[in-house]
Parts: C-alpha cells; structure tokens; sequence
C-alpha cells in the first residue's frame, strides 16, 4: 500500500446513496476494497484485491455522508460493507467515532472472520448492529466454500452477544450447498444460543456477479448450481423457525 | 348565518365568514391509529364499478380509446341533461355528459382544436356550433393570434418557447369545492353580492370594471351551478346536512368546474380531511357505517377516475397521454403541531385497493417527517403495491403556504381558494443556448428566429465567450417568453373566463405566473462540457453549428458534483431574475419550475445537437431529470441538487 494514513484514508469500492438492504432504513453504504475470503458464490469479485479500489480520506467520505443527513437520519444510517470492512479496522474508528457525535447508526456488514482485537472491540463498542453473514455453519463445508474455517466468526457472533450488541444473522441460501436442512437445524441452535440476535435474513443465492468474474478472466466455479428461489426460501424458513 | 345542517359543529369564524380552514381546524379529528378500521367494497360498488370497468373496456377498443363525443352541446356548468352510470345503485351521482365516458366540446378555448379533435376520433362538430364560433363568438385562442407579435410567433414556431396554452385551457386553478358543502350556492352568492358592492367605488377604472364583470360571471355561473344540481334532483341552495350530501355537494362543485372548462389540470384540492368531519358526525349519530362511509368514498373516486376531456392526438403526445391531473391533496401537517390526517384520508387511498390501482385522481400525500407512524406505513406499503401514490414535502410547502393548500397538476401548490397560477409552460433553454451560438438561428431550420446576434466562429467553444452570450440570448427568451404568457391569460380571462371555478375563490386571489424551463440538465453539461473538456464545433457550409465534437470527459449533472450543479443553479437564478425584470399581467408573481417531466419528449424532437453531445443520439430520454436520473451514480445526487435551490 501507499503511503497512507490508515485512520484517515480508506481503499474504497464504491459508495451508495441510498441503499435499503444493508440494514434498516434508508442507508449510506460505503463498500471497502479487499477481502481475506474466497467465497465461490461472491457477488463483488472485484472488491477482493486490496490494491485496486481508490484512497478516499475520512474527511471526504464523512462530507459525502453528511451532504445526506436529511436522509440516512433518523431512521437509516451508514452501513459499511465491502470486501471486508474489519480489514480497514482503523478507519471506521474514526468514522463511526465521527458518525456518533452526529447521532448516525452505525453498521458493519462482516463475515467475522477474525480474531477479536483490541482494534476491532474499539469499533464494535460504537457499532449499533453488525450484519453478520455466517459463511456456513458447517465448518468442513465452510472451509470448502470460503477457503477458511467458521470457528472465528462463531466466536464473533458469540463475542457479539456477551457483549449485548445487536445483530443480523445473514445466511445465503445456496441451493445444494447451504440449505441442507440437518445444517440449518445447527444454524438454528446456534442462533437461537445467542442473545442479541434481532432479525435472521436468507438471501437467496444469484449469479448476477458472474460476469465480474469474467471480466476479470477468473474461472466461475458455482456456473452449475442454479439461483435459489422462492419455494427454497420459503423451505428454509420453515426449517429455521423463521417468517 | 345559521343553520340546522350545521348542529353538532364547533362554534368559529367559518360561520360568519367564508372560512374552510377554519372549520376544519375546529372541527376535524386527527387519526394516529392504522388502517385496520378500513372497510372493503360493498355488493353494489361491485356491480357499479364492474359496469364501469365494461365501459371502460368500451371506450378502448372505439377509435382513438374516445367512446362517444356529443359534437352538439356546448358544454358550459348547466349544459347537459344529467347522466348515469346505473341511477339506482350509484351512491354519487353526476356525469360531464348525459351518458358516461362521453366527451363534451368546449369550444371557447379554441374551436379549431375541437374540430381537429373530432375528426381524429371520426365525428365532425356540428354545423350550428361551427357558425357560432367561427361568425359571431371569438374564442380564446382568436384572441391570442390577434395579438401575438411577429417575434412571439416565430419564437414560437421554432419552439424557443413551447407547450404555450394558447390553443387548449390552461387549468391549474383549483375551485375550493368544499364551500359549496359548507356554505351552500345561496350563501356564497350573497357573498359574491357584497364583493360587487365592495367595488361599487368612485373610480371605475379598467381594473374594478375587469373584477365587476368577472365576479357577475362568478354569480351567474353559481346559479347554473345549482341549475345542473337540480337536474340530478338536488337543491344545493342549503348546506349539506349529512356526508353523503357533504360529498354531493362538493363533488358537484368539481363537476361544474370540468363541465366548464378542458384545463391542462383540473385539480379537486384538498379535501379528505374536509370530508371527515361530515363522517365523523354521522358515525357518531349512528347514521352511518364505516362500510357505508367506504361506499361512498369508493363512488366518489369512481366518478373521479372518469372525468374524461375532448382532446387532439398531438396533445396526448405533449403530455404522454390523456392526464386529467385530478390531484387530491392528503395529509399533512397542521401549523399548530397537529396532524392533518383523518381516517377519511386512509379512506380515499383505501379505494386504490377497493378499486384497484389507477392514475386518477392523482393521490397526493403531503409528506412531513412528523405525519403520523401508522398512517406512513399505510401509504408506504399501498404505494410498494400499487405504484399510484405520489408525495410532495408538506414540511417544505407548510412554511410558505400555511396548512390549507393544494397541489394544482403534479407540482404547483397553491393556498386553496385564495391563490391561482398562470400556467406558463416553457422556455426551452438548451435551445436558447444553440441560439447564442448561432446568433439566433435555428440549428435545424437555419432560420433566424431571434434578431441577429454575432454568432461564435470560433472552432473550439470559449465558456467566458459562450456565456456571455447565452445570458444575452436569456435576456431575449425571457422578454419574448413574458410577453407571450401575458397575452395568453389576457385572452384567457376574456375568452375563456373559469368563472365557477373562481367564484370558489376569495375577491382578491394571489396570482403567479408559472414561468418553466426544459432542458435545464442538458444546459447544464453543456456548459460543464464547454467548460471542463474541449468542445470542437462542426458547421455545415452556410456557417451554422449543427453538431459538436466533445474531447475529453467533464462533470455531469445530477451527479451532486458542484462544478456542473453550481452552473446548473446559476442558470436558474439568472433566468428568474431576468423574467422578473417584465412586467406580468395582473401583477402576478413570477415563478419559475424546473420541473420538466411531461414534455420534453417533444422538445427534445424539436431541438438540434447540444454540445453535451447527449440529444443527437438519445432522442427521448436524453431529456430532462430522467436523462440525469439515468445515468446518474447516486440516485441522492439528483434528489440533492433540489436541495441547492430554494423553493
């Protein structure tokens, strides 16, 4: 990386302005570059490699997010998502240490995958939910599809809890892959051992992000598993105890 | 004034007065609950709105989707006999025409419109009308050609300036239909009376002769007004005494008005939460139902969904379709904290799961962060449904225009019975700003349109150069476009005077003059491509810039990027300010919207290449905010840029 301050300069993707589904209400979501994971089923490739995406510093993107208080507060806020926001651990420190003055909820969109920090507590003691996407509960087939084992962000969620932060369990629904119903019973104990879990949201499985893995001349491993629909959906809820 | 179909009303101003807002304001009952009171549809607002659905599927497979035009009658408030959709079951009664879905001629607008209208649907206006208006009746669109000057007509011609309603009604003017339940005809005439002796004054000059005439025009239309009542078996002289009257009564108020006048919006105002104290008085005497309130509502809308106008195919192209505008305006906020929603407005967007979703009436929500929770996720979750709701900012309109305003059209709010807009149309600025280029000839038809100017000759466009020039070719556009616009409502007041509509207002109305730009987001990057890239001009032999080469990227519009947005913001000031600098017909306050959704198809067909590069190849969409909502990153940035210009 360049020579950059990390808690005054992000690697940022993109940014949205008005995003409804990271979160509740109508949010600005600020998409970080790079990612540790390898999940097959990714819908942003091109969010993985740290060094594309562009050096945006805190002031600007705290500007931007400011230009749409009238928005985002008081019912949304700012999620920060990615590739895998925790990896720029420092910056949504200073961020959300900005954000909080401002009244701003704060979110974080992870996979959890890392060892709890003295840096990362910081952050979650100013995030108001974290969106935690559980990869796989079952660790043999989570090391298989995300190329890392699920004990790290099992401990994250359990981190979460003991510390009465609230959270999103997100599991996406892959057909033939995720939503094999003994997995989902254990995905059901899990949560259900957990205190702060607010809402469990399946997000069926797409393919819409074949094409940037293409674009970037990677092979698309998942070509033959199809999108989930309705009915695998609706299956899955029932299995988890779940409207 | 007192009067028994008033028992059980609060005590105010509004009775010594003519004073709605007052009325409601003591008197109605705002609802923070949710919708779970709402009722469905009765059995014979199913078998009305079957045979209105068999009528409609009628009407779209005759010529034109027009079902019948009765080519004989001059439609005027009193004109035709009453009309039913099936007399016995309708709970509202009350029809344009004497049949349903059949179209009235109003002529005073125009006849040749009407001629022209009638043979696009294979009728031919009736010989005896023809007489009348072409040998002894001079209509509004007469008056206006008898005074346009040759500059207007050529400005005009090349669609410089464009949409003029100097051919069809201007409408926007919003008749407070709800007097006509509170007060009854009778008193609101005796009200009119004394503001004709206000102006029996020492000096008669042209102003108070102007407003002694109109007003008498106002009485005579109140009279015909209780005329075309009395045909569906009414006597609206009194107030009415019960709900079903209450929406009788005002929906006759509205009849008239359309009866009266083809206006390019034809807006009914604000008036559910009016209409819920007329329930609320009955449901608690026990006269009526929550079903039986949901009954009539649901035949109120019915009627309103089928107002129906006589109108030439080239007109629907301009509008995209045949828009009636009947906007209800619901909700809000009051000034005093309270909330202005009723269960009466739950009621009338109920009716769009009652009846299924529909354009019209065009259901307004005023929108206020502070509306109540219930009645948010009411509206929000029927608009994810049915896609027919639209939303304006009560918290922004509120400041400037009190708790008793409408929306006139989709976005011209005004002080219900106290304000009216000259509805002006627009100037078409990106064509204003090839005109600088070209000193004032047409980049299509080579024409000079405008007096000569210096064109630019440069091979490359200099911004300072190009500027200086469009602000001169502003200065022009504003001075031919004001002066159009005061022809055109002179000879509307003359012509065709919307005197039942403006005997539901107050003597002295507030009057804007609602000036429009279209293609302000295509000046924009223009300027922005002049400005931060290089813009190379291609002429054709004769000198005339027809097209532009663009080297280099530059900041788009509506991309909340304030080098292009700053110039965008300055375009709309300095047009304001120069448009002000004119004189208006009857003092009126000059306006200026940007807002440009329902035209620019056809402007965009009518104008060359820009130097933004955007027109030559997009023909539609390149125009207006959908252009810049397209191509836009964030969709906030276009909701932003509404925010660096004041309201």
């Amino acid at each position: 990386m360049e020579n950059k301050d990390l808690k005054y300069y992000a690697k940022v993707h993109s940014v949205e302005s008005f995003g409804t589904v990271d979160g509740p209400g109508i949010r600005f979501v600020l998409f970080l570059q790079g990612c540790h994971l390898e999940c097959k089923y990714c819908h942003n490739r091109d969010t993985w490699d740290i060094n594309s995406g562009s050096y945006k510093s805190l002031d600007e993107i705290f500007d931007k997010i400011m230009n749409y208080k009238n928005y985002i507060y008081p019912n949304g806020g700012v999620t920060v998502t990615g590739g895998e926001p925790l990896l720029q651990v420092k910056f949504i420190y200073e961020l959300f240490n900005k954000l909080k003055k401002e009244n701003i909820h704060t979110c974080i969109d992870t996979s959890g995958m890392f060892p709890l920090t003295n840096d990362i507590k910081k952050v979650l003691s100013i995030t108001d939910l974290v969106l935690l996407d559980i990869k796989h509960i079952d660790d043999n087939k989570c090391k298989q599809l995300v190329g890392k084992s699920n004990k790290l962000e099992l401990e994250f969620a359990q981190y979460l809890s003991d510390n009465n932060i609230d959270m999103w369990i997100r599991q996406v629904i892959i057909p033939g892959i995720t939503d094999n119903e003994e997995d989902l019973l254990n995905l059901k104990d899990f949560i259900s051992s957990l205190n702060t879990v607010k809402k469990i949201e399946l997000l069926p499985y797409h393919n819409m992000g074949k094409f940037k893995w293409e674009r970037l001349g990677l092979k698309y491993e998942l070509e033959n598993i199809r999108s989930a629909n309705s009915e695998d959906i609706k299956k899955a809820k029932r299995v988890l105890g779940i409207t | 004034m007192k009067f028994d179909e008033w028992n059980g009303f609060q005590k105010g101003d509004w009775e010594s007065e003519i004073n709605v807002r007052d009325f409601i304001q003591r008197n109605y009952t705002p609802y923070e609950g949710d919708s779970s009171f709402l009722a469905g549809t009765t059995e014979k607002t199913e078998r009305l709105w079957n045979k209105v659905l068999d009528l409609y599927k009628e009407e779209h497979s005759s010529q034109g989707s027009v079902l019948d035009i009765d080519t004989k009658t001059i439609s005027t408030v009193s004109s035709h006999d009453a009309g039913y959709i099936d007399k016995d079951i309708e709970e509202i009664v009350g029809l344009q025409t004497d049949s349903p879905l059949k179209r009235a001629i109003m002529p005073f607008g125009g006849i040749r419109i009407v001629e022209k209208s009638c043979e696009a649907y294979g009728k031919k206006v009736d010989e005896k009308v023809d007489e009348i208006f072409h040998k002894y009746r001079k209509t509004h669109n007469d008056g206006v050609f008898s005074a346009y000057t040759p500059d207007i007509r050529a400005a005009r011609s090349s669609h410089l300036i464009t949409g003029l309603p100097d051919g069809y009604g201007r409408g926007r003017i919003i008749g407070d239909y709800r007097r006509v339940a509170l007060y009854g005809v009778d008193i609101l005439i005796e009200e009119k009376k004394k503001d004709l002796d206000i102006l029996n004054v020492d000096e008669i000059t042209e102003e108070v002769i102007r407003q002694r005439e109109e007003i008498s025009e106002q009485i005579k239309a109140l009279n015909e007004l209780k005329l075309m009542a009395s045909k569906y078996g009414f006597d609206i002289a009194k107030p009415a005494k019960n709900s079903k009257e209450a929406v009788q009564w005002l929906y006759f108020g509205y009849l008239g008005a359309i009866k009266d006048q083809n206006g390019a919006a034809m807006s009914i105002g604000r008036t559910s939460t009016f209409l819920d104290i007329y329930f609320e008085r009955d449901l608690k005497n026990g006269t009526l139902t929550e079903t039986q309130v949901q009954e009539i509502v649901d035949h109120f809308v019915m009627k309103l969904r089928m107002v129906r106008f006589l109108r030439t195919p080239e007109y629907n192209e301009l509008f995209s379709g045949d828009p009636v505008w009947v906007t209800e305006s619901i909700g809000g906020m009051g000034i005093d904290g309270r909330t202005l929603v009723t269960k009466n407005s739950f009621r009338i967007l109920h009716t769009l799961e009652n009846l299924g979703p529909a354009p019209e009436p065009n259901l307004t929500v005023l929108w206020s962060t502070r509306l109540p929770e219930g009645f948010k996720k009411y509206t929000t979750a029927l608009s994810i449904k049915t896609s027919s709701i639209q939303y304006e900012n009560d918290d922004i309109m509120r400041v400037h225009l009190g708790d008793d305003y409408g929306i006139a059209c989709c976005v011209s709010p005004m002080k219900i019975g106290k304000q009216m807009q000259f509805f002006g149309a627009r100037a078409n600025l990106a064509k204003a700003l090839l005109y600088a280029i070209n000193g004032g000839r047409d980049e299509l038809s080579g024409k000079q349109v405008t007096p000569k100017f210096q064109p630019i000759t440069s091979e490359y466009l200099d911004y300072d150069e190009v500027m200086e020039k469009f602000d001169q070719m502003m200065d022009y556009v504003s001075k031919i476009y004001i002066k159009a616009l005061n022809i055109i409502h002179y000879m509307h007041d003359k012509y065709s005077y919307e005197a039942l509509e403006m005997a539901l207002h107050d003597r002295d109305v507030y009057r804007t003059m609602a000036c429009g730009i279209a293609g302000l987001s295509v000046v924009a990057d223009s300027l922005s491509a002049i400005k931060y890239s290089k813009v190379k001009v291609i002429r054709d032999e004769t000198g005339l810039a027809t097209s532009y080469e663009v080297e280099g990227d530059y900041p788009k519009f509506g991309n909340d990027d304030n080098r292009v947005d700053d110039i965008a913001v300055y375009i709309v000031k300095t047009f304001i300010n120069k448009l002000r600098r004119h004189q208006t017909y009857r003092n009126s306050v000059h306006t200026l919207s940007i807002l440009t959704i329902t035209s620019n198809v056809v402007y965009g067909k009518s104008t060359g290449c820009t130097p933004d590069r955007k027109t030559c190849w997009i023909s539609i969409w390149a125009w207006s905010k959908s252009t810049s909502w397209k191509r836009s990153k964030w969709c906030l940035s276009c909701y932003e840029f509404c925010c660096k210009i004041t309201f």
